[in-house]
């Protein structure tokens, strides 16, 4: 089965510290740009949710045609956010979640600057191989 | 028996698990490494409010990895969207956590709407060190301001953090307060929040 997913991790501040096309549909250019316009605009939605729930996944915030955007907000309100297709719920949370485990160890690293990007190449391997799992 | 037992070896920080948290630190090593860091940066500044500063920034690292882990380790996974939330999460989980107990006290200042105090009779980072009289009033506590505002800041509560003696008759050392003074977006929230 197909489907289209772009995964992007925003920090604090508004800056994106990773993005990740993580779908199993062949990549096309246009659809890239498009993927990280859409997910940057729903930003002023998690804004506002962010200060209403003490829940972490907010689930389904925006959708875009037939994407849909789930986000999650850390403690550190450092928010995962992905488009998708599915419709499979409980796999994107555990997604979150272990992808959540693996920002908290790079975020350990006293040599990590809280908010710069996360260049680590075993952090995307474990990323794609998560999302091939549960997307 | 030192030696006993293998200890599984993990190819990348990635593998290995986050730890339970119930490993403890040694005092006198802490101690140790604490007065190093405080010599070493009395040796590059020119006054006593650059070192404060650094030790600060030094303290305002670990609280912002202190937030993200203990959130996921010990409150599954809730975040903290309320002042008195989040100085409740400051006063018991963190130090207890950091130090082995809750803070002391914790108080609502009386002049002003946006200031708390966190109180310790005994606070860690200053059990061992007695500063001179000609470096006035300065706090070694200033770490563990840098760590309360490493805390909040991450929650998003951004805060003035700073140390300060208060003289306790009936104590022979006076005890630490740690002020927090909200800044003017939190309390505005606040009030919207209701």
């Amino acid at each position: 089965m197909t489907s289209t997913a772009c995964f992007i991790i925003v920090s604090r501040n508004d800056i994106p510290i990773y993005e990740a096309e993580v779908g199993s549909a062949a990549k096309r250019e246009d659809a890239a740009q498009l993927h990280q316009f859409v997910l940057h605009a729903a930003l002023d939605i998690v804004q506002d949710l962010a200060w209403t729930t003490s829940a972490m996944f907010l689930k389904a915030i925006d959708r875009f045609n037939d994407l849909v955007v789930s986000v999650y907000v850390t403690a550190g309100h450092t928010r995962f956010m992905l488009l998708h297709d599915s419709r499979n719920e409980d796999g994107i949370k555990s997604f979150f979640q272990e992808v959540h485990e693996l920002y908290i160890k790079i975020l350990l690293n006293p040599l990590y600057l809280p908010g710069s990007r996360i260049t680590s190449s075993h952090f995307d391997t474990k990323v794609r191989a998560l999302a091939r799992k549960y997307l | 028996m030192i030696g006993v037992g293998k200890i599984k070896q993990y190819s990348n920080i990635l593998e290995k698990p986050l730890s339970k948290g119930k490993q403890e630190v040694s005092l006198s090593a802490f101690t140790f490494l604490f007065s190093e860091l405080v010599q070493y940066n009395q040796t590059r500044v020119d006054n006593i409010a650059e070192l404060e500063r650094r030790l600060e920034d030094a303290g305002y690292a670990v609280g912002a990895r202190v937030l993200e882990l203990l959130c996921h380790r010990d409150k599954g996974n809730r975040r903290e969207t309320r002042l008195l939330g989040i100085l409740s999460f400051v006063h018991s989980t963190v130090w207890k956590v950091l130090f082995g107990k809750v803070a002391d006290s914790l108080e609502k200042g009386t002049e002003h709407e946006d200031e708390y105090m966190i109180s310790e009779k005994d606070l860690l980072v200053n059990k061992f060190i007695s500063i001179p009289r000609d470096m006035g009033t300065f706090n070694c506590g200033a770490f563990v301001a840098g760590i309360v505002r490493g805390v909040l800041d991450g929650a998003g509560f951004p805060a003035v953090v700073t140390a300060h003696f208060v003289p306790m008759e009936g104590l022979q050392r006076p005890r630490t307060t740690i002020l927090i003074k909200f800044a003017e977006e939190v309390l505005q929230r606040e009030a919207r929040l209701g």
